[in-house]
C-alpha cells in the first residue's frame, strides 16, 4: 500500500519536472524576452546590464536550474505588465475562478444527477427523451456560444441579469467573494450557468447509464421484493450504486472546469485566472504564462494522484494487490 | 442475428458487400440520414462558396461602408438582398458565413487527419511492438488524456504563435491521444488473435501484416472517433479564434466571425454574431449525430 503511494508520488513528481522543463523551454526559448523588458532605444550598456541581471547570458540549462530553484522557493518572478510578483497576482485572482468553478460543478451535479437518474429510471418516457436530447446539445455546442446566447437572452433582451464583471464582493479573511452579496450573486449566475452546461450534459449521461444498469441489478430486485417504495429504492440503493463513478468524475471534472473557465471568464469579463492567462498571452507577459501553466499542471497532477488514491481506498481488490 | 449464439443460416445467394450492408443499416435512422444530408450539403456549399455566395466578402472593392451593420433582409447598394444582414464592414453576412465555413471545415479536416495519422501510427505501433515501447507510448498518451484538449490547444497555440500551420499543429497535438488510445485498444485485441499469429509466421514483412491485416480490423471504432474528433476540432478552432489566439485575422473562420460580432451584441445587433454561430452549431451537431449512429452500429452490444 505504502509502496504503491510512494511510487505514484514519484511518478507525479517526475511528470511535474518534465512539465516544468517543457514550459520553460516553450515560453523562454521562443522569442526574446529582452525586447519585452526594455525599449528598443536604450543604450547598449543598459541592454547588456539587463541581460546580465536576468541571467539571460547564461547557457539554457543554467537558466533552467536557476528558474527551478526560484520556483522551489515560491518565486515565480514579476509580471511584466502588472509589475507585481506573479504569485501574488495569481493568488489574488484565484478566488474568483474557484468560486465560479465550484458554483458550476455543484450546480451541474445537483441538476444533472437527478435528471439522469430519472431518465435512466423511465428511459422510454417523453421527459427522458427530452433530457437526452438536451444533453446531446450540451455536448456538441461550444461553451462560448452558449455564453453568447445567455447574454443575449438574459442580459440584452430581458435585462434580468448583468452581462459581465463580479459585482459587489464581500471580504472573508481578506478574500473577496461574490456569492455573499445579492448583487454579486446575480453577476455569478450567468457565467456559472454557462460553465455548468457542458458538465450538466456529462453528469446526466453518466447518471442515466449508471441507473439503467443498476435498475437491472439483484440489489434493486430484492429491495423491491422486500416491499420498499420506489423512492426509497432509488434514494437508498440506486444512488449508492452509481455514487462511486460519479464522485470520481466529479473530481476530474472539477480540474477540467478550471481550464474551461478560460472561455467563460473571457466572455463575461470575470476577473479570474482564466482571463488573466488570455490577457497575458496577448500581452506576451511570460512570467504569468509560466506560473499559470505550472499551477494548472500541478492541480491536474495532484487531482489525478488523489483519484488514484481514492480508487485504492474504494476498491478493496486494489488494496490487496498493493499489499502483496 | 439473435443474441450471441452462432446461427447456422445458409449464406445468402448474393454476396452483400460490407459497405452496402453498413449503409442499409445506417439508413434505418432517419435522424442520422438527415444529419448526413446536412453535413454533405454544408461541405458542398463550403467547397463551392465562390459560386454560391452573392459577393466575395474579402474583396475590398465589393464593400460599401454605408451598408454596414444592416439587419437581415436589407437591400444593399449592390442591388441584392442581404438575407442575413451585414457586418461592421458592410460585408454580406451570408457570404462571409460560407467563406468562414470553408476555413472551419478545412481546419477541422486537416487537423483531424493529422491527428488520425499520428495517433493511429503510435497506437497500432505500440500494440504491435509491445514491451517497453508500448508501456512508454501509452503512458505518455494516458498522461495527455488527463489534460483537457482545450487547455493543451490554448497553450500550444500561445507558444507556437498565430498562423494556420501552427494552429493545425496545436489542434492535432491536442487530439492525437484519443486516436492513439482507441487504436491501441483495438490493435492489441487483434494482435493476440490466431489469424495474426498465422500471418506473422509467413515470410511477409511486418509492415505488411500491420497495414493489411491489423489496421483494417481496427477501423470501425476509429471511424467513430474520427467523426467526433473532426467535430471537436472545428469547435476547438472556433473557440480559440473567438479568444483571439487561433487563426490570424486574414483567415476569418466561423469562430472569428462570431468574435467580430460579439462587441455589437450588447447594442442589440445580434445577427452579426448569431448567424455564424448557428451555422457552426448545425455543422457540429450534424457531424456528432452521424458519429453517434455509426457508434451504435459498430457497438456489438447493441446488435439485434
Amino acid at each position: 500500500m505504502l509502496g504503491h503511494i510512494l511510487g505514484r508520488l514519484g511518478q507525479a513528481l517526475l511528470v511535474m519536472l518534465v512539465m516544468s522543463a517543457l514550459v520553460f523551454v516553450g515560453v523562454y526559448a521562443i522569442g526574446n524576452p529582452i525586447d519585452v523588458l526594455i525599449g528598443p532605444d536604450v543604450s547598449q550598456d543598459i541592454r547588456l546590464d539587463t541581460i546580465a541581471r536576468y541571467g539571460l547570458d547564461q547557457p539554457l540549462y543554467v537558466q533552467y536550474f536557476t528558474f527551478l530553484g526560484r520556483i522551489l522557493q515560491g518565486d515565480f518572478g514579476r509580471s511584466f505588465v502588472f509589475g507585481m510578483p506573479v504569485l501574488d497576482l495569481i493568488l489574488s485572482r484565484l478566488p474568483a475562478t474557484l468560486e465560479l468553478t465550484l458554483a458550476a460543478v455543484c450546480g451541474a451535479a445537483l441538476i444533472g444527477i437527478p435528471a439522469g437518474i430519472y431518465a435512466g429510471y423511465r428511459p422510454d418516457g417523453l421527459a427522458a427523451k427530452a433530457i437526452m436530447t438536451i444533453s446531446i446539445l450540451g455536448f456538441s455546442v461550444p461553451t462560448f456560444w452558449i455564453g453568447l446566447v445567455l447574454i443575449i437572452a438574459f442580459a440584452v433582451e430581458l435585462q434580468w441579469l448583468p452581462a459581465g464583471g463580479r459585482g459587489e464582493t464581500f471580504a472573508v479573511f481578506g478574500v473577496e467573494w461574490s456569492f455573499l452579496t445579492a448583487n454579486g450573486l446575480s453577476h455569478l449566475l450567468l457565467p456559472a450557468a454557462n460553465l455548468a452546461f457542458f458538465k450538466l450534459a456529462l453528469m446526466t449521461r453518466l447518471a442515466r447509464a449508471g441507473t439503467r444498469e443498476a435498475m437491472l441489478s439483484d440489489t434493486v430486485k430484492f429491495a423491491r421484493a422486500a416491499g420498499l417504495s420506489e423512492w426509497t429504492v432509488l434514494r437508498r440503493h440506486v444512488l449508492r450504486l452509481i455514487a462511486i463513478p460519479l464522485v470520481t468524475v466529479f473530481g476530474l471534472e472539477f480540474a477540467s472546469t478550471l481550464a474551461f473557465a478560460v472561455v467563460t471568464e473571457t466572455i463575461f469579463s470575470w476577473p479570474g485566472i482564466g482571463k488573466l492567462i488570455i490577457d497575458s498571452i496577448t500581452s506576451l507577459d511570460r512570467p504569468v504564462m509560466v506560473a499559470y501553466l505550472m499551477l494548472v499542471s500541478f492541480v491536474f497532477i495532484m487531482i489525478n494522484f488523489l483519484v488514484d488514491l481514492a480508487y485504492v481506498g474504494l476498491d478493496p481488490r486494489l488494496r490487496r494487490a498493493g499489499s502483496r | 442475428m439473435s443474441q450471441a449464439l452462432p446461427t447456422k443460416e445458409p449464406l445468402p445467394a448474393k454476396e452483400v458487400s460490407p459497405t452496402a450492408r453498413f449503409w442499409a443499416e445506417f439508413r434505418e435512422s432517419k435522424v442520422a440520414v438527415g444529419a448526413l444530408v446536412v453535413v454533405v450539403l454544408m461541405l458542398g456549399v463550403a467547397i463551392f462558396a465562390p459560386l454560391v455566395a452573392p459577393q466575395n466578402p474579402y474583396d475590398l472593392a465589393n464593400l460599401v461602408l454605408m451598408d454596414a451593420r444592416r439587419p437581415p433582409g436589407f437591400i444593399g447598394s449592390a442591388g441584392y438582398t442581404h438575407i442575413l444582414g451585414t457586418d461592421a464592414q458592410g460585408r454580406d453576412l451570408f457570404s462571409a458565413i460560407l467563406y468562414g465555413l470553408r476555413i472551419s471545415l478545412q481546419m477541422g479536416l486537416i487537423a483531424g487527419s493529422l491527428a488520425f495519422t499520428v495517433g493511429v501510427t503510435l497506437g497500432v505501433g505500440a500494440a504491435y511492438l509491445g514491451g517497453r515501447w508500448e508501456a512508454f507510448i501509452m503512458r505518455v498518451v494516458d498522461l495527455q488524456l488527463a489534460f483537457p484538449a482545450i487547455l493543451l490547444a490554448l497553450v500550444l497555440s500561445a507558444l507556437l504563435g498565430q498562423g494556420k500551420t501552427q494552429l493545425i499543429a496545436a489542434l492535432a497535438a491536442a487530439q492525437y491521444a484519443y486516436f492513439a488510445r482507441t487504436a491501441h485498444g483495438a490493435a492489441s485485441a487483434e494482435r493476440s488473435k490466431d489469424y495474426v499469429e498465422a500471418v506473422l509466421s509467413t515470410p511477409l514483412p511486418a509492415w505488411r501484416v500491420v497495414l493489411k491485416h491489423i489496421f483494417p480490423n481496427c477501423l470501425p471504432p476509429l471511424i467513430v472517433v474520427a467523426t467526433v474528433q473532426v467535430a471537436s476540432a472545428i469547435a476547438l478552432e472556433a473557440t480559440l479564434s473567438f479568444l483571439g489566439v487561433g487563426l490570424p485575422v486574414t483567415e476569418p473562420s466561423l469562430g472569428m466571425l462570431i468574435s467580430n460580432g460579439f462587441q455589437y451584441m450588447l447594442s442589440g445587433r445580434y445577427w452579426i454574431s448569431i448567424y455564424p454561430g448557428i451555422a457552426l452549431i448545425v455543422l457540429i451537431v450534424a457531424i456528432n449525430l452521424v458519429g453517434d449512429r455509426i457508434r451504435d452500429q459498430v457497438n456489438p452490444r447493441l446488435k439485434r
